[in-house]
Order: structure tokens, then C-alpha cells, then sequence
């Protein structure tokens, strides 16, 4: 009997988006805690991942493509900030090799 | 959610469960035996091109040989080096053989293409395809795996903990991420011609010569992604990753036993697979070669599918291993102006010119003023990267600069 | 079987999550990232978004992660972080209360909404076998603009990345009147 529940029971949307709001809230965390620049930007793509979840899950409720075609906007655009970032902490760490997030405190360099 | 196999549709039975199980380990048996049977190919014929004698003691010509190879290497010690990260440096070579082996899943290995039977065969009353699965983004599933290749080498390097494998797995992530551009926009023509994702659909698509894409693209998207398939495999003239005089061995150089055994035979499937990839995309994979209307019939029955595939595969491998025995390495500018200056252009300048010719089919424009306006669209665009190449080298030799 | 396949992918999503978070080398923490994107990934197939489950892979884990990867080996950035202290006084629980007020406003406002996030008859009417024409039909219409402006976005990133990553030639000194 159980067995049956099992596989007739179907995620529903709605675990989706619980599991994005957690997924970016766990980005979120590690944004403001670590230090390392370089895992600070992998936190900002995990909650970029988070609200592409939530889109697409949206999509799937209204049977809206929209929803999908956002997504891949947003990849687009996380890949362009990905290697703006990325040139950013180049120069950065270049200068100062092991620099943390604290020790960039200054506007001067 | 995934298959759009006829196997499926009329629900799950035992005799369908089955046939996939079979199926999974015919997929399974063909890697490993082909990817055998290339090592041995590879070093057999080599030797024939260099006038050597090549493996003869091991069973019959040596056929053996990758056999006895492993079995040696499955008793030698398994070093860690000592400033390894152990974890991912035993997690590596699984990521270099894992996505090589999956490839298999999508390519139609057989089946009946005659008279629109669309590679369907008829096994105990269940109508399936000779493929493990056919996913609606087929040919994007080859794609994502080659992508993912790129972290076993990468991983390998670094988590050695010593600096020529590190250089090693530098060199390999970055000439495979430039390439696999190439290798992508040249699936692309591939896909405007064939109007499908699926590699069944693509297979379908190529139904006589004339239709096989490697004609119905023109032949240059072909000649690109056999390029860039070889730089994707690292495979001579582009194995700058294992240059053996600047690196020693390259990424593998701190692996030994099993998991170097995992590395070496990866890299052999990921040859075997490639090819069979070619040909599915470009030579109509499981096709007989039909012209006009008559059809080379092999008269085998439900196989002949399956032997036109090898005997197309055999092609690609002798190739493979001819280029290796021929020509010298790369130097490392070379091949990266090569992927970016060279290959990447023409491949975007192929697909805008096939788009092109296809929107003036669908809208009944003249197609040789199309033709006309492409041409001189694309040799402005020519010059004008030339240019850009040129200023941008002069700068290069007045700043002095690194890169 | 649906539920197993989203239990197995949360569970790759969390674990890769948290992974980011607590692990202590940065190639670490780009594997778990990896993790993460894979079981969105395979999130993103059980929702019939066959296409973006492909490009996530490709984009994400096959050319994003990698670049992280290269920066972290080129540069040698490659040591670990001291996690047991806390440099500014009571950061972490105030990102951890930042994160779970997060948490909270967002789940509420979830479960209060349920009602209405059930998939509709529209949403069932739509096949995975047409997800990449649809998709291609609503980028290449609806957000043509849009999809024009990525293609400006990128070279321009790109153009901005080589400028920045660019070591600049040392100013010549001034020629003596």
C-alpha cells in the first residue's frame, strides 16, 4: 500500500518555491557571513539559482512560457555579471594576493 | 518525462522492463568493448604507419593486450601523494569516464530507417528504438556531458598538488571550453538543416546521400566540429595537455593503478564516442547509403543498421589515428588562435549563412541575391576581424603585455 | 516515482547548498555549487523545462563554475579560510537572523497564497515535447528586444573584462623640458 502512495504522490509547485525560498536564504546567509570573494559570488549564483527555481515553477502553475524565457535572461545576465565579477576580484587579488572582503574596505587601492 | 520511446506508450509490463534492462547493458558491454578494442586499434595500426610489429602476444594480433594491460594495472600500488586532496583527487578520474560512458545513451546504435519506419524495431511485439533513450534535447544532452568532461581533467591537475599537472589541467580547461564554442555553433547548422533536437529526429532527417548533413550543411560545419571534436578530445596535434617534454605526463602524471587505468580508458571512449558522434550528426548514423532511389542493401535483416553505423564509426577511428601519426603538435598560441580567430568565425559565418538561405526558401526570395548579399556581408565582416586582429597584435608587441 | 526524483534532487540542491556555505577551500565550495546547480537542474526537468535544464548545465556548471575553477588555480587563491572566528562582532547570527527573517516572509507568504499555486488546466495543457518551440516562439517575439539587449550586455561585459583583467602599461615618464 505504501509503496502505491509513493508513486502516485506528485510534487506539488508549491514544494518548489518552499524549496527556493530556502535555497535563497541559505545564499543569502553566506553572502553576509563568508569572506572569501570568490565564495561570496558563488552564494549570489545560488540565490540567482533559487529565483530561477521559482520562475520556473510559476511557469509550470500558469502554463506560461514567460516564465522560462525570464530564466534564460537570467542566465545571460548571470553570466555576463559572472565575468564582470570574476575581472573585478582578478585586479583585486592581483594587488593584493588573499585579499578578504574586510581588507577591501577602502574606495582608494 | 524524458522518453519519447513507442516502447512506453502503451504503460509498463514486465517484457518492457526488460528490453530496457537489456538494452542498458548492451550499452553498457558495447562501451566497454569498443573502447577495448580502440586501444588496441589505435596502438595496432599506429605501429603498421611507423613499420613496427605493435601488440602480437596476447590472444590472436595481440587482441588482448588492453585485457592484460588492465589486469597489470589493477595490482599496482594506488599512490596519493601526499599534498593531494585526497577526496577530489579520487573523485576526478569517476568525472573524466562517467560522461564519456552516457553518451552512449542518446546515439542511435541501429535500427530500420527503410521506407520511413523512423528506426523503429519490433522486439517480442514491442515496438522500440535501437537507442537507450531519446530525450526531446538529444543532441543537447551530448552537449552538457562534454561540458561536464572538462572537470575530471581540471580537478585531476589541481587536487595532484604538484605544478605539471596543475599547468597540465590549465592548459586542457581552457583549450576545451574555447572549443567546445566551435563544436557547438557547428551542431547548430546541423540543427537549422535538421529541424529537430532528438538524434533519432536528426538520423531520420538524413535519409538519402544528398540529405546526409554533411552535404545539406555544406561541408565546412563538418570539417569544424571534426576540428574541434579532436581539440575537445585532446587528442594530437592538439594533446598540448600531456605534452610529455614540457609536462611530463600532463594531468594523469601523479596518477597510478585503477584510477590512472579509469583516466586512460575515458580517454580512449571519449575518442570512440566523438566518432560515433560524427556520425550520427553528419553521416546519417544508422542509415544505408541511398542515392536517388535505390538503396545499398547489405541484406542482413534487423542488423544491417547496426553494421552500417560500424563501418561509418571505422572511418572516423582509422582517421583519428591516422592524424595522430601524422602531424606534430601544436604550440599553445597556435591552437588558441586557432579555436578563436579561425574556427569560431567561420563556424558563426556558416550558420548565419545557412539561416539566411533558409529564411529566403520559406519567404520565396531570390536566392541568389540572397546569396549575393551574404557573400558580401561575410567578406566585410572578414575584413573587418583582420583588421581587428591586426591592430589588436600590433598594440600586443608595443605594450609588451602578458596577454 | 515523481516523489523520488524530487526528494533525490532537494536533497543534491541542500546539501550542495550548505556545502557553499560551511566548506572551507574555495574548490570545494565550486563543487558543491556543482552539486546544486545539477539538482536544480534535474528540478527544472521534472517542471517540463526540458531546454533550461540542458542550459543550465551547459552554461552554469560547464562554463560559469569552470571560470571560478580557472580564477581560483590561476591565481593560487587556493587557501583555506579560518572559519572559527568571527572577525565582526555578531555577524553570523545577524546573517542568520537576515536569512530566516527571509525565510519566514517568503514561506508565508507561500502558504498563505497556496490556494491559488496549484498547476492550473493551462499548465497541464502544456507538453514537454514543445517546450523548446514554445520557448523560441516567446524569446524570439514577446522579448525579441530584450533578447537584442542580452547580445549588447555580453559584448559589453566582455569588452569590460578585458579591460579590467588587462595588465595596463606603465605611464612613461614624463620627458624632462
Amino acid at each position: 500500500m505504501n509503496a502505491v502512495m509513493i508513486a502516485i504522490i506528485e510534487p506539488q509547485p508549491i514544494w518548489y518555491l518552499m524549496l527556493s525560498a530556502l535555497l535563497f536564504s541559505i545564499g543569502a546567509f553566506g553572502v553576509l557571513v563568508r569572506r572569501n570573494p570568490l565564495i561570496m559570488f558563488m552564494c549570489i549564483e545560488l540565490m540567482l539559482n533559487a529565483v530561477n527555481l521559482s520562475f520556473v515553477a510559476f511557469s509550470r502553475i500558469w502554463g506560461d512560457i514567460g516564465g522560462q524565457s525570464t530564466v534564460f535572461f537570467v542566465l545571460v545576465v548571470a553570466a555576463a555579471e559572472v565575468v564582470v565579477g570574476l575581472g573585478i576580484i582578478v585586479s583585486i587579488l592581483r594587488r593584493k594576493p588573499g585579499a578578504t572582503a574586510d581588507d577591501i574596505s577602502l574606495m582608494k587601492g | 518525462m524524458l522518453a519519447a520511446d513507442p516502447l512506453f506508450f502503451r504503460g509498463l509490463s514486465l517484457a518492457v522492463v526488460v528490453i530496457v534492462i537489456v538494452k542498458v547493458l548492451i550499452v553498457f558491454v558495447v562501451g566497454l568493448v569498443a573502447t577495448m578494442f580502440m586501444v588496441w586499434f589505435e596502438r595496432k595500426i599506429i605501429s603498421g604507419m611507423q613499420n613496427r610489429v605493435g601488440p602480437n602476444k596476447a590472444g590472436p594480433w595481440g587482441l588482448l593486450q588492453t585485457l592484460a594491460d588492465g589486469i597489470k594495472l589493477f595490482f599496482k600500488e594506488d599512490l596519493v601523494p601526499e599534498r593531494a586532496d585526497s577526496f577530489v583527487f579520487k573523485l576526478a578520474p569517476f568525472l573524466a569516464f562517467v560522461p564519456a560512458f552516457l553518451v552512449w545513451c542518446v546515439i542511435p546504435l541501429g535500427g530500420d530507417f527503410s521506407n520511413g519506419r523512423g528506426g523503429l524495431v519490433t522486439i517480442a511485439g514491442h515496438r522500440t528504438l535501437v537507442q537507450l533513450a531519446d530525450p526531446p534535447i538529444g543532441i543537447l544532452l551530448v552537449l552538457m556531458l562534454s561540458s561536464i568532461a572538462v572537470y575530471g581533467i581540471m580537478l585531476a591537475g589541481w587536487s595532484s598538488g604538484s605544478k605539471y599537472p596543475l599547468l597540465g589541467s590549465v592548459r586542457a580547461s581552457a583549450q576545451m571550453v574555447s572549443y567546445e564554442a566551435a563544436l557547438g555553433l557547428s551542431i547548430g547548422s546541423v540543427l537549422l538543416v535538421a529541424g529537430t533536437l532528438s538524434t533519432n529526429g536528426i538520423v531520420i532527417a538524413q535519409n538519402t546521400i544528398s540529405r546526409w548533413h554533411i552535404i545539406a550543411t555544406g561541408v565546412v560545419p563538418f570539417v569544424i566540429f571534426v576540428i574541434a571534436g579532436t581539440a575537445e578530445l585532446n587528442r594530437p596535434p592538439f594533446d598540448l595537455v600531456e605534452a610529455e617534454s614540457e609536462l611530463v605526463s600532463g594531468f594523469n602524471t601523479e596518477y597510478s593503478s585503477l584510477r590512472f587505468a579509469l583516466f586512460y580508458l575515458a580517454e580512449f571512449m571519449n575518442t570512440v564516442t566523438m566518432s560515433a558522434i560524427i556520425v550520427t550528426l553528419f553521416l546519417g548514423g544508422p542509415q544505408p547509403i541511398t542515392i536517388g532511389d535505390t538503396t545499398l542493401n547489405l541484406h542482413l535483416g534487423p542488423f544491417s543498421g547496426t553494421v552500417w553505423f560500424l563501418l561509418k564509426l571505422f572511418i572516423f577511428l582509422y582517421m583519428y589515428v591516422w592524424l595522430r601519426a601524422t602531424l606534430p603538435r601544436l604550440r599553445y598560441d597556435q591552437l588558441m588562435n586557432l579555436g578563436w580567430k579561425v574556427l569560431i568565425p567561420i563556424a558563426l559565418g556558416w550558420f548565419m549563412l545557412l539561416a539566411a538561405l533558409r529564411v529566403a526558401r520559406d519567404e520565396g526570395w531570390n536566392r541568389v541575391v540572397v546569396g549575393v548579399v551574404c557573400a558580401v556581408v561575410l567578406a566585410f565582416s572578414y575584413l573587418l576581424l583582420t583588421a581587428a586582429v591586426r591592430t589588436s597584435s600590433k598594440n600586443r608587441e608595443k605594450e609588451g603585455a602578458m596577454f | 516515482m515523481q516523489l523520488i526524483v524530487f526528494i533525490v534532487a532537494t536533497l543534491m540542491v541542500l546539501v550542495g547548498a550548505v556545502g557553499v556555505i560551511v566548506r572551507k577551500h574555495p574548490v570545494h565550495a565550486a563543487l558543491s555549487l556543482i552539486l546544486t546547480l545539477f539538482g536544480i537542474a534535474v528540478h527544472f526537468v521534472a517542471l517540463e523545462a526540458n531546454f533550461l535544464a540542458a542550459v543550465q548545465v551547459i552554461v552554469y556548471a560547464g562554463a560559469i563554475v569552470v571560470l571560478f575553477l580557472f580564477v581560483i588555480m590561476l591565481l593560487g587563491v587556493d587557501a583555506s579560510e579560518d572559519l572559527r572566528t568571527d572577525p565582526i562582532t555578531a555577524q553570523r547570527p545577524l546573517g542568520a537572523i537576515v536569512a530566516v527573517a527571509i525565510l519566514a516572509l517568503v514561506g508565508t507568504s507561500i502558504i498563505v497564497s497556496r490556494g491559488i499555486l496549484k498547476v492550473t488546466a493551462a499548465g497541464k495543457a502544456v507538453k514537454a515535447a514543445n517546450n523548446l518551440r514554445d520557448l523560441a516562439r516567446s524569446i524570439f517575439s514577446d522579448y525579441v528586444f530584450a533578447f537584442e539587449l542580452t547580445s549588447v550586455l555580453l559584448v559589453i561585459a566582455v569588452v569590460g573584462t578585458v579591460l579590467l583583467a588587462r595588465k595596463l602599461p606603465k605611464p612613461e615618464p614624463a620627458v624632462k623640458s
